[in-house]
């Protein structure tokens, strides 16, 4: 198992918490909180050794626009692709900024 | 039976009934015999090996199809015997499972629901009001386990090498998580749960005593009297519970240090429970 | 099943246990407890160095099925096989602990098993066969009061000793995709060798651990379609039953008598065992 922190400069939080993806082969689970006013911070550990500067490209593009909510993102990973681990977090942030509550299933 | 040594089960199942006869009507494989614990009737009930079984994969005391069915009989019937009465008979398994029987007959006719008529079957009469003790004074494995004696209200194991408490022998262990046999052994020296011996199950806290008494001692007149005195005692034990919710219930299981997952849990789903 | 049926299907089989929870609860009936934000995680895989999941792989959430007060316990398939550690037993352990002191107090509460499981998690042995040991007490307790339904519909299908605790519910709901068995096909065949049970051989497997054979010998009550619709409404026809006490657990002597007619040394096949069950049900009327 290795382990990984990045932090990133970003806008304001979102409105609440949301959680994408499950600790299975080839996926990863994405657990989001709303963070610090103007920062992001993303802890991830994975199953997979040796693949941290994937892993920080990967997120870097990501949380490269500044102005991206202010997120805790914590990840734990079982092998994703980045194509996987870009939807997930994807989805996470959708969930936690969406607008229309009939769409969220709070923590479900 | 006659050309093999007899096995623990059997022979503390022999020194613990004062040798009463075997209740006739159970497969070989199923020892049943009725004596007293502190004046209190008991039953006592072992899985031995029967080398004849018509199962060859139960040959060698495991608990398989015929072994599960007359385990829930054995049970049933000493329930619905004591159903009028005040006092209703101790129930003492005496366990010695190497584990379930695997075999492809023993899937195909159900071997989870036999072993969950006889899981039923002990778990009723503990909820009949019938004391219900556990001892393990051999192998207690897996599915063997859970259907003789794990849902005992209290727990007694013998000491040694031979006491043994796990969920699967080491090599299927080894296969499944995809480990070398070694590689099993070093991870149980650090991980608790994962340790075969009898102290490291100890240390979970799920036995309400431990004796100094080895699994080849049931002719040692004083070590029978110790692991008799530890059956009154759990007795007593579950006879002071404070009320008869917990004279009935494994709650005592969690009184002990070393599942400290398992109790913090159960104290947040309660606190979350009502809403 | 017609074509606009067919299309109009979803597969329940595909949903990770949050999912299969959200669409059985009622619409905003749901709570879940114990959520994956607590974040109470396995203590043991962790020392071990393998990547925890935050809720240890059991969704545990009250709601209303159909208006009927329901405690649904799910396993995460996806999650180290749906396996039972210390955390997720305690969780579903410790809900219907609860659900029975709700039940002796005049407030039933039915529960809901979602059983997609392997059996013990092997990196926590003896926590988690413990666990599954207060599982069954928990089942034995609930049912003096309310139907358990046990629902195994794949992708993992139900072994171990929780295969068991599928065996002690009321009422089992499957689907042709769920398997259930005692023991897993690769450790039969490492016990007991390969001529006796290749675990490769996928048809001999389903042929007679399967939900249509489960079924057809009566150690299940209900097939459906893998469709959340239609095992949804199983389930609510379900936790509205009053308590069953099935022949397959309380009919011993049935039981015992189709054993003394198992040839043990002859290769069990599907419609054989099928045959023998039949035949018992015929003079007993005992697994329907």
């Amino acid at each position: 198992m290795q382990t990984l922190s990045l932090d990133y400069k970003a806008g304001k939080p979102p409105p609440r918490r949301a959680l994408a993806g499950v600790v299975g082969s080839g996926d990863l689970e994405v657990l989001l909180e709303p963070g610090e006013n103007g920062r992001s911070t993303v802890a991830i550990k994975t199953s997979v050794e040796g693949v941290k500067d994937i892993w920080k490209a990967v997120i870097d593009r990501i949380f490269a626009d500044v102005s991206a909510p202010a997120v805790a993102l914590e990840i734990n990973d079982f092998g994703a692709t980045p194509a996987v681990v870009r939807l997930r977090i994807a989805q996470a942030i959708e969930q936690a900024t969406a607008t229309d509550d009939g769409q969220q299933a709070s923590d479900a | 039976m006659s050309a093999q040594a007899k096995s623990f089960g059997a022979r503390w199942l022999g020194a613990l009934s004062a040798n009463a006869a075997a209740l006739t009507g159970y497969p070989a494989s199923l020892q049943v015999a009725d004596g007293e614990l502190d004046q209190h009737a008991a039953r006592f009930i072992a899985v031995v090996p029967d080398s004849a079984s018509h199962f060859p994969r139960a040959r060698q005391g495991q608990v398989g199809l015929a072994e599960g069915w007359a385990l829930a009989r054995a049970v049933h019937d000493a329930v619905a015997a004591d159903e009028a009465m005040p006092d209703k008979r101790v129930i003492v398994a005496v366990i010695d499972v190497p584990g379930q029987a695997y075999g492809r007959t023993e899937e195909a006719y159900g071997i989870h629901q036999a072993l969950a008529a006889a899981a039923q079957a002990y778990a009723k009469a503990r909820q009949a009001g019938h004391p219900v003790i556990g001892l393990i004074v051999g192998k207690a494995m897996s599915g063997g386990f859970l259907a003789h004696g794990y849902q005992a209200n209290r727990l007694i194991a013998l000491s040694g090498d031979a006491v043994q408490v796990h969920a699967m022998g080491k090599q299927a262990a080894a296969r499944i998580t995809q480990r070398t046999v070694e590689g099993v052994e070093e991870l149980a020296r650090t991980i608790t749960p994962m340790a075969y011996d009898i102290e490291s199950y100890a240390s979970l806290g799920l036995l309400f005593r431990q004796l100094a008494v080895t699994g080849d001692q049931a002719e040692d007149l004083s070590a029978v009297e110790t692991v008799r005195r530890a059956l009154s005692d759990a007795l007593a034990d579950i006879q002071a519970a404070p009320d008869e919710a917990s004279q009935r219930d494994l709650s005592s299981r969690l009184q002990g240090n070393g599942r400290e997952a398992s109790v913090e849990v159960r104290r947040r789903l309660r606190v979350q429970w009502a809403g | 099943m017609n074509t606009s049926e067919l299309l109009q299907r979803q597969s329940f089989v595909e949903l990770s246990a949050r999912a299969r929870v959200a669409q059985l609860l009622d619409g905003g009936s749901g709570r879940e407890l114990l959520g994956p934000f607590e974040r109470l995680t396995s203590p043991w895989l962790a020392l071990q160095d393998i990547v925890t999941q935050s809720d240890d792989g059991v969704v545990i959430s009250r709601g209303t099925v159909d208006g009927v007060d329901v405690v649904i316990a799910a396993i995460e398939p996806a999650f180290q096989g749906g396996s039972m550690g210390e955390v997720g037993g305690a969780k579903i352990a410790g809900a219907l602990e609860l659900a029975v002191e709700d039940a002796a107090n005049g407030k039933p509460v039915v529960p809901v098993l979602l059983l997609e499981t392997g059996g013990v998690r092997l990196q926590e042995a003896n926590c988690g066969l413990a666990a599954i040991a207060e599982i069954h007490a928990a089942i034995v307790a609930l049912r003096a009061w309310v139907p358990v339904v046990g629902v195994v519909t794949g992708p993992v299908g139900c072994f171990g000793g929780m295969s068991i605790a599928a065996g002690l519910c009321s009422h089992l709901i499957v689907t042709r995709e769920a398997r259930l068995g005692l023991n897993g096909p690769q450790v039969i065949e490492q016990e007991a060798g390969i001529e006796e049970f290749d675990s490769r051989d996928r048809p001999m497997i389903w042929s007679l651990l399967g939900g249509q054979q489960r079924h057809a010998t009566g150690l299940v009550e209900d097939l459906c379609d893998d469709d959340v619709r239609a095992v949804r409404a199983r389930i609510v026809e379900a936790v509205q039953s009053g308590d069953t006490a099935p022949a397959r657990i309380e009919n011993i002597q049935a039981f015992e008598t189709l054993l003394a007619a198992i040839e043990p040394d002859v290769l069990a096949e599907a419609d054989k065992v099928r045959a023998a069950f039949e035949q018992q049900a015929n003079h007993a009327g005992a697994f329907s």
